[in-house]
């Protein structure tokens, strides 16, 4: 029972003992400010890693998350900017093109029976590509509603606030735990990432998660392409490059399998807060290269596939006495 | 068995002219079956008849390529197992293990969770899936992922989940497998409750047994055609078999020749001789010799060890205790290379998960043994190994278009065969079989042994490991029985004899604290 959630404890040890390193070594590290300054940083982050978690859950893979959000940036910044739209009707057509993207990789990957890592890698390039088609610049959003949008927040004393990003990935996180273990479709996804022949042939729809997943990855992207673009006040084709990768990290790191059917949206969530919390350390220490995160998360995502490793040989139960009652 | 319906009213399920064709496979020609409300109907042949494609055409995991279905009356054409499942036809395919990430749970409920204000109630889920497995004596902890479970647990479970869903009809494809006898009491107990609701049930079994005790009618396959459908009590044994193969089965009583001598036998040197081996908390000390061109067989319940034993001899586990050694000399076993550099062989019982390699080829699958040994810096010449895997395709009867063909598109029998023959191209000087007979129909049960005879007469030495109490007994010289992980007897030459194991196997009551009734 309890080692069940082992590799979610470890992970959730690593980030409480990482926020006591940093904050004995900084007096101000430890404020409502830094933590929710974390959540914003982090937000566009979190909100791809869900729908990446779900997507490896169920046994696949999405590469072309960063260019969605890439290409999300640019396509609100063409339509607020040169085409006079209002913000809102410009996220709601982000949002349907980038679940519609999502879900057309999806049925190619069910439908031809292709490899995910193939298609979205082809989807990627697609994404990218459409992206360099609207602009090949940035392009600032000076709408008055991005303003209004980048002040809304919920203010705590002492300066700490939650902006909207942050709210809507905690949302969205609260949403996805929901998702995964309270309905039928979350059932399914581990199903499919257990073994996608027993799915099937216990009534799994298949095709319909499968497609289901891909939009669901694909709508995600396209919402942190939107909080993006409110971050950054702008569009840009090249926006969010490699950020498929940092969020597959996120996962692995949260203890999700890579191989599928093992995992849980809120370890997805502390993996992107260790991230951001690596990323936080540097910034404040200020002498150190940006790079130190790439470094470490890389030594932490090497260590946690290998506690993975060892826990799944005892999880499966090698060697013991058979666990029957 | 009575037939309870009227004629009048339609039967529960009737299939006509159903066919079905894989890229050169007719697997289904022209194939009627009916089932009616009330009745246990065995669906029997060889392997490879179309018994599986049958069912799976049935359920909608292949769409038909012709033919009629009617369930009581209306004709369905289900396009997925999720559909036949809305049809109340519960099915338990050949292959399927559910799945070992999910609770057990999640697995007994998939596709049709208890739901509250529009969420799955996992509760009630919990509550239901302690109440479903009820009647067949288990009681585990149902939030555990199911692969923490043994084979037989897990079969059960899967049962489980079928049986709760065949409001209508109840489809178990060689549910039996890996269940011992007490756990198949248990399912057929439950089928027979089943039967007195008016379900209607398909059994596929290769146990003719099983068939006689249970099954009010019978229907055959022969090479995706229907040879017959007869009632049990007007078909003896002698029949069926005849109608399943085609011919009369000059083997089905077969027995290995016995050495005149036993004294004169125990004198010669064995090949391989165990002192005091054994493995904490896997198998207790024990002590084994297999003398050359000798059958041992393993018998006891399911987890009494049998397997365990076997593993160790093959290094597949490592022993923490005792000596082994072979020829006379010394040797350690720490791992299957050891086992096969001293010309041990080993058919595993799960062949899914250790024996075939499902994508390769019937050709790659036999000679990957021998390639093994000699190692893979040195090929074996193509000729060479064509010749091989077409010597043994014809040897043990291996139905499958050629050589060429990937091993998971064969039946499971056939992937038996084809997994035998790996270990047997390696000429080996002990060859482990766990369950060899195990989804195997009985003609290529005679050729099997037939082929052990000879193996056995140039001097090969031969452990297996069966549940089928007859067959340990028909080929035997030597019985070790185990209980409890414990070898607690062996018996030789005239000793060898079913009711002797049994009562090794009881000799002892039980240890307190056995979960079922
Ligand atoms: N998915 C498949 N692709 C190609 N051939 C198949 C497939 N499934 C079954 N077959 C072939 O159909 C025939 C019937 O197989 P099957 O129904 O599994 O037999 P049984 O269950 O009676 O042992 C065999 O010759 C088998 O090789
Ligand atoms: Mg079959």
């Amino acid at each position: 029972m309890i080692h069940r959630f082992l590799p979610l404890l470890v992970t959730s040890a690593v980030l409480v003992v990482g926020f006591l390193l940093c904050a004995a070594q900084f007096p101000n590290f430890a404020s409502l400010r830094v933590v929710g300054n974390l959540l914003t940083d982090n937000a566009f982050l979190g909100i791809t890693a869900v729908g990446m978690t779900f997507v490896i859950l169920s046994g696949g893979i999405d590469l072309s998350v960063g260019a969605v959000i890439g290409f999300t940036t640019v396509l609100l910044a063409v339509l607020i900017e040169q085409g006079g739209w209002h913000p809102f009707s410009a996220f709601a057509v982000a949002l349907a093109v980038a679940g519609g993207f999502g879900a057309a990789m999806g049925a190619v990957i069910h439908v031809f029976q292709m490899p995910p890592f193939i298609v979205t890698l082809a989807g990627m390039f697609v994404a990218r590509g459409l992206g360099f088609v609207l602009s090949t610049d940035s392009i600032p959003i000076n709408h008055p509603l991005y303003a209004e949008l980048g002040d809304l927040a919920l203010r705590f004393d002492g300066g700490g606030k939650l902006t909207l990003p942050a709210l809507l990935m905690l949302g969205v996180v609260a949403a996805a735990v929901v998702c995964a273990h309270w309905t039928r479709f979350g059932a399914n996804l581990y199903a499919l990432g257990g073994n996608r022949q027993s799915a099937e042939l216990m009534g799994v729809p298949v095709g319909r998660t499968t497609v289901a997943v891909y939009a669901l990855s694909g709508l995600l992207a396209g919402l942190a392409g939107i909080v993006f673009s409110l971050y950054t006040g702008a569009g840009y084709s090249l926006a969010a490059t490699g950020v498929e990768l940092d969020t597959i990290t996120a996962v692995v790191i949260g203890g999700t399998q890579l191989t599928g059917g093992y995992g849980y949206v809120i370890g997805t969530f502390i993996g992107v807060l260790i991230q951001g919390l690596i990323q936080t350390y540097i910034t404040f220490d200020g002498s150190l290269s940006s790079w130190w995160t790439k470094i470490a998360i890389g030594v932490l995502l090497f260590v946690f596939i290998l506690l993975q490793k060892g826990l799944l040989a005892v999880w499966t139960g090698r060697g013991g006495a058979p666990a029957e009652a | 068995m009575t037939d309870p319906t009227p004629t009048a009213s339609p039967p529960l399920l009737a299939i006509r002219g159903l066919s079905k064709a894989f890229l050169g496979v007719q697997a289904l020609d022209g194939v009627d079956f009916t089932v009616r409300h009330g009745e246990i109907h065995a669906l029997l042949g060889e392997n490879g008849a179309g018994k599986s494609t049958l069912i799976k055409t049935l359920t909608g995991v292949y769409q038909r390529d012709a033919g009629t279905v009617t369930l009581e009356g209306r004709a369905i054409a289900p396009r997925g197992v999720e559909e036949a499942q809305r049809l109340h036809i519960g099915t338990v395919y050949q292959e399927v293990n559910l799945l070992p990430n999910l609770s057990v749970a999640e697995n007994l409920f998939l596709g049709r969770q208890p739901m509250r204000f529009g969420l799955v109630d996992r509760g009630a889920m919990r509550r239901r899936a302690r109440a479903v497995l009820m009647p067949y004596g288990l009681s585990l902890d149902v939030t555990a992922p199911l692969g923490r479970f043994s084979v037989a647990t897990q079969q059960i479970v899967a049962i489980a989940r079928a049986v709760d869903m065949s409001a209508k009809v109840l489809i178990l494809d060689e549910p039996t497998a890996s269940l011992d006898t007490q756990e198949v009491a248990v399912l057929f107990k439950v089928m027979r409750t089943l039967r007195s609701r008016g379900i209607g049930i398909v059994f596929v079994t290769h146990f003719l047994d099983q068939v006689y005790a249970l099954c009010d009618r019978i229907t055959v396959l022969r090479n995706g055609r229907l040879v017959g459908e007869r009632r049990t009590a007007e078909l003896p044994r002698l029949d069926l078999v005849a109608m399943m193969l085609g011919r009369e089965l000059e083997a089905a009583a077969h027995r290995i020749a016995l050495p005149a001598d036993d004294a004169e036998e125990d004198a010669r040197p064995p090949l391989v001789r165990f002192r005091g081996y054994g493995k904490a908390r896997s198998v207790e000390p024990f002590d084994l010799d297999i003398r050359p061109g000798e059958v041992v067989g393993l018998a006891g319940l399911l987890g009494s060890g049998r397997t365990e034993t076997a593993r160790l001899v093959f290094g597949m586990d490592r022993a923490d205790r005792g000596e082994a050694a072979v020829d006379g000399r010394a040797v350690r076993l720490r791992g299957p290379r050891d086992a096969i550099q001293l010309g041990f062989g080993f058919c595993p019982e799960d062949r899914k998960k250790e024996g075939i390699v499902g994508a390769l080829s019937v050709r790659e699958n036999i000679i990957l043994a021998l390639q093994a040994r000699q190692g893979w810096l040195r090929p074996l010449p193509r000729r060479r190994q064509e010749e091989i895997a077409d010597r043994f395709i014809r040897l043990l009867d291996i139905r499958t278009p050629h050589a060429e063909q990937p091993i998971q598109f064969l039946s499971g029998g056939n992937q038996q065969k084809a997994l035998l023959a790996r270990w047997l191209a390696t000429e080996p000087r002990l060859l482990i079989l766990d369950e060899p007979t195990r989804g195997i129909d009985v003609g290529a049960h005679a050729e099997i042994i037939r082929l052990i005879e000879r193996l056995c007469a140039d001097g090969m030495a031969l452990l297996v490991v069966s549940s089928e109490l007859e067959e340990i007994v028909a080929y035997s010289r030597r019985v070790v029985v185990l209980r409890d992980r414990r070898h607690v007897a062996e018996l030789r030459g005239g000793e060898v004899a079913v009711d002797r194991i049994v009562a090794a196997i009881a000799s002892e009551p039980a240890v307190a604290g056995e979960p079922r009734p």
